[in-house]
């Protein structure tokens, strides 16, 4: 067991390589991942419009943007889970839309998928589930892939003893930890993960933060994290994009509100960045003020009747 | 508060345009009608295109851990089940054709009507209906949830043919399996219809027998086990498919398990008639000059 002055050693060396890793990855600019006009729709409901963006190898991004703006349909739109209604996604020179499905089902042994409540397989167990990629590409067989669930396992800092559970058995972010593991299995060239830190404790989720930042520094994997988690964003990415539900746009306006580094979205001249970085409500609050003219009576504006409650 | 104000004006002012431009009640009811009709006919498409699907994956035998499960689930478990209300009906069957047929002086000629009955319509009919309750419901429930948390989509990320993987196996239980479980329901439902008229009843013990080797052959078995395998298709296609396109939360998963039922149910009656006034066709061409009428 570490002490704590050798772990604060271990983190800031852990930091560092960081850095040299993703130093060594932003130079090279070929894009891995990239949306070209990808526009999604439901019906009559634009969920995505117009989306341009090109990820380079090794990059870790952030998608950060309130719910429902199509962050989450992003990520799936980039592994094929969904299809857009127009444009193209590209992966290492690809169109994927274009792939048939055997060439498809190769390509997805590149990306791992860490899903929101880590979409977990209820009838098998957790080794069965950490192995599950492998036994169905049928790369490895008996104690290889036992060996190779129980790595996996270990570096996310879970013991041998889960191996027989199930997944009900385990915790919130213990699950995050077994979907972390099996994206991992096939040593995958890009990772999604789609809100990894909703729905746990602070400490939890600075786990699961280190895990990412841990997985990078470990392998040369190209990372796209959807957060709301503004304090993981900051601290996992090197590039935050913000999205912006297609509905509340101005016409042509473009739906990423921000494209750019973490450190400066504090100063971004556009006030829904800011106020979604601050997690302050804005004019959400002044439509909820509105709405009340509709038929109900007027909704009292708390932050005037309490104004100790006021941040700053 | 004068902005809140002019909100309010505007408020009024489109809801005035939104009153005169409102359509009318017969447009609203030919409208309504016209979108039921849409979506059943896309669900039909959609539901024929799955069905399509699964017999394309067909030719990939699924692995012994994905099947086996299923077989058990669908054949082992089912058979007591289907066994106990085969017995019911078959002596229910006995309990209320007796009256009419003693009237009428024909009680010796039960064994021919309720076997008849049984081979040909209960015992099939019977057995789908028991397999769509406990095992359709349960696969819709089944897959349904696992589209709702999301276990669909990571096994499409993992590389996996969701097809292939979850619904082969089920179209393979249910298929293979739903004759054995038919042949159960006739089996029991003659051991109870015989057991309640002859024992209960006292009708003659030759005679009833007799009659039953008369009037029902093996066309009849055959049709029955012939008919059961369109209506296990049926249920696994069904059952699968509401799964497949099952709403989000506890409600959806909810609604699917009970369509997924009262689809198949209504398919495999539906079926039935059609299936048997193939069959009849059939077996009036093979068999011009037979006498396979009871009366």
């Amino acid at each position: 067991m570490a002490s704590v002055e050798e772990q604060v050693v271990l983190m800031v060396d852990s930091a560092t390589q960081v850095d040299q890793v993703f130093a060594t990855s932003t130079d090279n600019a070929v894009p891995i991942v990239e949306l070209r006009a990808m526009t999604l729709r439901f019906g009559r409901q634009t969920i995505l419009n117009e989306i341009q963006l090109a990820i380079p190898h090794g990059q870790t991004i952030a998608i950060i943007g309130e719910s429902g703006c199509g962050k989450t349909m992003l990520l799936k739109s980039i592994v094929g889970l969904v299809a857009p209604t127009s444009g193209e996604v590209w992966y290492d020179g690809r169109d994927i839309n274009t792939l048939s499905d055997k060439e498809m089902t190769q390509l997805r042994r590149k990306f791992g998928f860490v899903f929101q409540n880590a979409a977990l397989f209820d009838s098998m167990t957790i080794g069965q589930n950490v192995a599950f990629p492998i036994v169905q590409h049928r790369l490895e067989r008996g104690r290889n892939v036992h060996r190779m669930v129980l790595d996996r396992l270990a570096e996310v800092g879970l013991p041998d003893s889960v191996l027989p559970k199930r997944p009900a058995q385990l915790s919130g972010g213990m699950r995050k930890r077994v979907g972390l593991a099996r994206a991992l299995i096939l040593q995958p060239e890009i990772l999604l993960y789609d809100e990894p830190t909703t729905g746990l404790d602070p400490i939890m989720s600075d786990v699961i933060n280190e895990l990412i930042l841990r997985t990078r520094q470990r392998n040369p994997v190209t990372s796209i994290v959807v957060t709301h988690d503004m304090k993981s964003a900051r601290k996992i990415a090197d590039r935050v994009i913000m999205l912006y539900p297609f509905a509340r746009l101005a016409p042509g306006e473009n739906q990423i509100l921000y494209d750019g580094p973490p450190e400066e979205l504090d100063a971004w001249p556009d006030r829904r960045v800011r106020q979604f970085v601050e997690g302050e409500a804005g004019e959400r609050l002044m439509e909820l003020r509105g709405k009340s003219y509709d038929g109900f009576e007027e909704t009292p504006n708390l932050v005037d009747q309490y104004p100790e409650k006021r941040h700053g | 508060m004068f902005r809140h104000g002019g909100t309010m004006q505007l408020n009024s002012a489109a809801s005035e345009v939104d009153a005169e431009n409102e359509p009318s009640a017969l447009v609203r009811w030919v409208s309504d009608w016209g979108d039921l009709v849409v979506e059943a006919i896309i669900t039909l498409g959609d539901m024929a295109i799955f069905a399509a699907r699964t017999a394309a994956w067909l030719i990939v035998w699924p692995r012994r851990g994905t099947l086996l499960p299923n077989f058990y689930q669908v054949g082992v478990l089912s058979l007591p089940v289907v066994a106990l209300t085969g017995t019911f009906i078959g002596m229910v069957l006995a309990l209320q054709s007796f009256n009419q047929f003693r009237d009428i002086g024909l009680e010796n000629k039960m064994g021919a009507v309720i076997n008849w009955s049984l081979v040909r319509e209960l015992g099939p009919v019977l057995a789908a209906t028991m397999l769509a309750g406990r095992v359709g419901s349960a696969m819709a429930a089944v897959l349904g949830t696992m589209r709702v948390t999301e276990q669909i989509d990571a096994l499409i990320s993992m590389g996996a043919n969701p097809i292939h993987y979850l619904v082969v196996p089920r179209f393979l239980a249910c298929i293979l399996l739903i004759p054995a479980l038919t042949i159960m329901a006739d089996f029991m439902g003659i051991v109870g219809g015989y057991f309640f008229s002859v024992v209960m009843l006292e009708i003659d013990h030759y005679q009833y027998l007799n009659n039953s080797r008369e009037y029902v052959g093996g066309f009849d078995l055959f049709i029955g086990i012939f008919k059961s395998f369109f209506f296990g298709g049926t249920i696994a296609i069904v059952s699968c498919y509401r799964g497949f396109h099952c709403q989000a939360g506890a409600e959806g998963v909810g609604r699917a398990a009970t369509a997924a039922f009262v689809y198949s149910f209504v398919l495999i009656l539906a079926l039935d008639l059609a299936l048997n006034i193939f069959l009849n066709g059939v077996h009036d061409a093979l068999w011009p000059q037979s006498k396979n009428k009871l009366f």
